[in-house]
């Protein structure tokens, strides 16, 4: 559909509107007539349906009409002061982006040096600090609970964030970039590269008994062969993983998509996708060096003994 | 010509069953899915047991099957009695009958198997929106047919209001559901970006304003002056609200997309004729309470005249409050928050459920041939149940939404906000239960309703009523 971008339409916008408003006080003020006198008989329009249906003529109520004149007269001075008749932009010069930009200009002005202090700061050194800590917790709970959760847990294709298992590496750095870049974890289905079931199947028990886990060991043996020629590649040889690619470690039984034969075997079948979001674009420095240092301090908890 | 001297009760007393019927269906879906936000886990985890498919199908067949089939039987009483003539055709209004109740059984088909237009109150797919185009032309064809061989040469106020909302019912469905067919169960719609929201709010609003509220002011205009037993208030006011209302409704729309993508312009007008809106729509609310004056005493052991009136009074509170909520300042806490749940059910269950449920306790025994229903005690029993439901209903929702709103917006001293949307959703949880507390008495008194309109029913054979001579001053 094509946008009614011509100038004439603001013009038309702006005449039926003040026709419409005119007409609903004409209408009013043409079906106006005296209050009736005390005693006075209101009757009836003299018309009759169905046996008994009649109509009184009353008046319409007084404290009805005012609110109505009421009404029509707080649009017109609405209308000259906010934007309304097509293209005039009222007296104000009001409008939602201007009142965005506003607030938003307010809050920088307000909250920007309580938040930007901690940016001449390191991310280990904010961890440390209660108060920043705090900050950083109430702004996890809004940007990143949705997803990791409310105590960073995690859940099923979302990872914890309170253990030390890292997808794409936990210094401070990776952390920031994590959270301002976005990440893009790719596991493509390799299901027909393994070369079916059986050897999904024994590759899936290689990968068990890399993680420690009750495995066939006949099958982990077939199946290191193939681990070696398809998943090495991104997991390594060892299958420690490579965090400059979020492949992550096998070795250290923390599960993304699940630990269990089947889970596994879904993996390698069907491949897996995660998308971290990129945070750079809504959430200015101070907050995401901020988020850093929460998460960061969140995994280094995890690791005291 | 047997048939031409007596009115077409059959049709009215087919939508006037059904809409028992619906209405227990209707609000018991609503019951579940109340029941689903308390406890999410409620229903065995299959797709088209989930809320996001359940929700469509409660308010799909509250409005359109329980409201849609109140409205149908009604009119057609109405319209026959007010003209002094028999329905236009007899077949076609068969037809409407039976193709509604098709739509219907469609809806309750399709939302729960996923099919889904997507705008709100016009979810059905392209198949479905031909068959209700075809119906609403046949409904239109048999109500102005009737209007037409009228007797009587002044046609009563309250068919104005089924006219106009017939109308304009039919242009606000063909101009929202324009949609380009993929497969049989699969459209896109004509509009695209705020074009498209702009359309569907202007059809989701006018749904509100005619199908919701001109329809049933049509109820209000007749019943309560027959049950009341007294003359319109004010016909000169009827005047006034009746073309201050259908003519403002139309712009109101827009108040739905406050701070959105659509033009700031488009929002204040939207929002500028929501207030200028309010009058006329209190009219409607003076001219049916006032009907009463001089008989007061009648409200006191009559129910019907109970659910009337406490409906005129749910009427004038929810058209106070939604033009209050249309301005921008209220609207940015109010929106996305269960205010405008509490707002939308104290129309929905005060007004046009209460309404309806009136008229239905006037119609059902007439058209069988008896004065009451079988139990006028059971009638009271229904309304205090009801009105305690609602009641609770709507105070959890304004409690919670005022709250969540509240919540959302509080700030700490650090800039950081001070809640987290899922600590809103824990502080909501009481006020969930109090919800479903008041919707299972609502759906209670339904139950009620069906009992009694089964025993009034049973046995009884369909009366045929003649059509009475034109009063003199008319001759």
């Amino acid at each position: 559909m094509s946008d009614f971008t011509h100038e004439a339409w603001g013009i038309y916008i702006a005449v039926i509107t003040l026709i419409s408003i005119a007409a609903c006080a004409v209408l009013l003020q043409s079906l106006t007539t005296r209050r009736v006198r005390k005693g006075g008989e209101v009757g009836t329009t003299g018309h009759l349906w169905d046996e008994d249906l009649a109509e009184w003529n009353n008046p319409l109520p007084r404290w009805w009409i005012w609110l109505f004149y009421i009404t029509i007269v707080f649009s017109l001075v609405y209308l000259v002061l906010y934007p309304g008749l097509g293209g005039y932009s009222g007296y104000f010069g009001w409008s939602s982006e201007g009142q965005y930009r506003n607030e938003q200009k307010r809050a920088a002005e307000t909250f920007g040096p309580l938040i930007d202090r901690f940016l001449k700061q390191d991310i280990e050194k904010v961890a440390a600090d209660p108060e920043a800590r705090q900050m950083g917790q109430r702004l996890f709970l809004n940007y990143c609970a949705q997803c990791h959760g409310s105590d960073a847990g995690g859940s099923r294709g979302f990872p914890s964030l309170r253990d030390r298992d890292w997808l794409y590496g936990g210094e401070p750095a990776a952390i920031r970039a994590s959270i301002a870049e976005g990440r893009n974890g790719i596991m493509p289905a390799l299901g027909a590269a393994v070369g079916g079931d059986e050897s999904v199947k024994d590759v899936a028990h290689h990968v068990l008994k890399l993680a420690g886990r009750t495995h066939d060991g006949l099958r982990a043996f077939r199946g290191g062969a193939k681990f070696e020629t398809v998943c090495a590649a991104c997991h390594g040889p060892e299958g420690k993983g490579n965090p400059q690619l979020g492949a992550p470690n096998l070795t250290d039984d923390i599960w993304l998509h699940g630990g269990s034969e089947a889970a596994i075997m879904e993996t390698i079948n069907k491949g897996r996708k995660g998308v971290m979001p990129p945070h750079k674009n809504f959430l200015d420095a101070g907050k995401i060096h901020l988020l850093a240092a929460y998460v960061y301090g969140l995994s280094r908890e995890a690791q005291k003994p | 010509m047997e048939t031409q001297n007596t009115y077409n009760y059959k049709v009215v007393r087919q939508f006037a069953i059904v809409t028992v019927a619906w209405g227990v269906v209707g609000m018991l879906v609503g019951v579940i899915i109340a029941a689903q936000l308390l406890w999410p886990e409620l229903l065995p985890s299959v797709p088209w047991l989930s809320y996001g498919r359940l929700r469509p199908l409660h308010t799909n067949a509250v409005i359109f099957a329980f409201g849609g089939s109140a409205l149908f039987a009604t009119s057609y009483y109405v319209v026959q009695r007010t003209c002094h003539a028999r329905l236009f055709s007899d077949g076609l209004a068969a037809f409407t009958f039976w193709g509604w109740q098709a739509v219907i059984v469609a809806a309750a088909v399709t939302l729960p198997l996923g099919i889904s237009t997507s705008k709100e109150y016009a979810e059905l797919e392209w198949p479905i929106d031909v068959l209700i185009t075809l119906v609403w032309v046949a409904y239109a064809i048999v109500f102005f047919g009737t209007i037409a061989k009228r007797r009587i040469p002044h046609i009563y106020v309250a068919n104005w209001f089924f006219g106009a909302f017939i109308l304009t019912v039919a242009l606000l469905h063909v101009v929202n559901s324009a949609e380009i067919p993929v497969t049989l169960w699969k459209s896109y719609s004509a509009y695209a970006g705020v074009q498209d929201a702009m359309i569907e709010w202007w059809y989701g609003h006018n749904a509100v304003g005619f199908f919701l509220t001109a329809g049933f002011l049509g109820m209000m205009y007749y019943f309560i002056p027959k049950q009341a037993g007294r003359p319109v208030y004010s016909y000169r006011l009827s005047v006034v609200h009746f073309w201050a209302l259908i003519f403002t409704y139309m712009w109101a729309g827009p108040h739905h997309l406050h701070y959105t993508a659509l033009p700031d312009w488009a929002q204040s007008l939207g929002m500028r004729v929501s207030l200028i809106h309010h009058p006329p729509s209190w009219g409607g609310m003076i001219n049916g309470i006032m009907t009463l004056s001089g008989a007061w005493y009648k409200l006191r052991d009559d129910p019907i005249l109970k659910f009337l009136v406490v409906s005129l009074s749910f009427y004038g509170m929810s058209t106070f409050e939604g033009p209050m909520m249309s301005i921008k300042t209220v609207n940015a806490l109010s929106h996305y928050t269960d205010w405008t749940i509490g707002h939308v059910h104290s129309g929905a269950l005060g007004w046009v459920g209460f309404i309806s449920i009136g008229c239905l306790y006037y119609l059902i025994p007439r058209l069988f041939g008896r004065t009451e229903m079988h139990s006028v005690r059971l009638v009271t029993l229904h309304f205090w149940i009801a009105t305690i439901g609602i009641v609770l209903y709507i105070a959890a929702m304004w409690i919670a939404g005022v709250m969540q709103g509240l919540m959302w917006r509080a700030v700490n001293p650090d800039g950081t906000l001070t809640y987290s949307f899922a600590e809103s959703v824990k502080a909501t949880y009481p006020y969930y239960a109090i919800r479903l507390l008041g919707g299972i008495l609502y759906f209670s008194g339904m139950l009620l309703m069906a009992y009694n309109t089964w025993k009034t029913v049973v046995g009884r054979r369909p009366v045929e009523a003649p059509i009475p001579a034109v009063a003199a001053a008319h001759a």
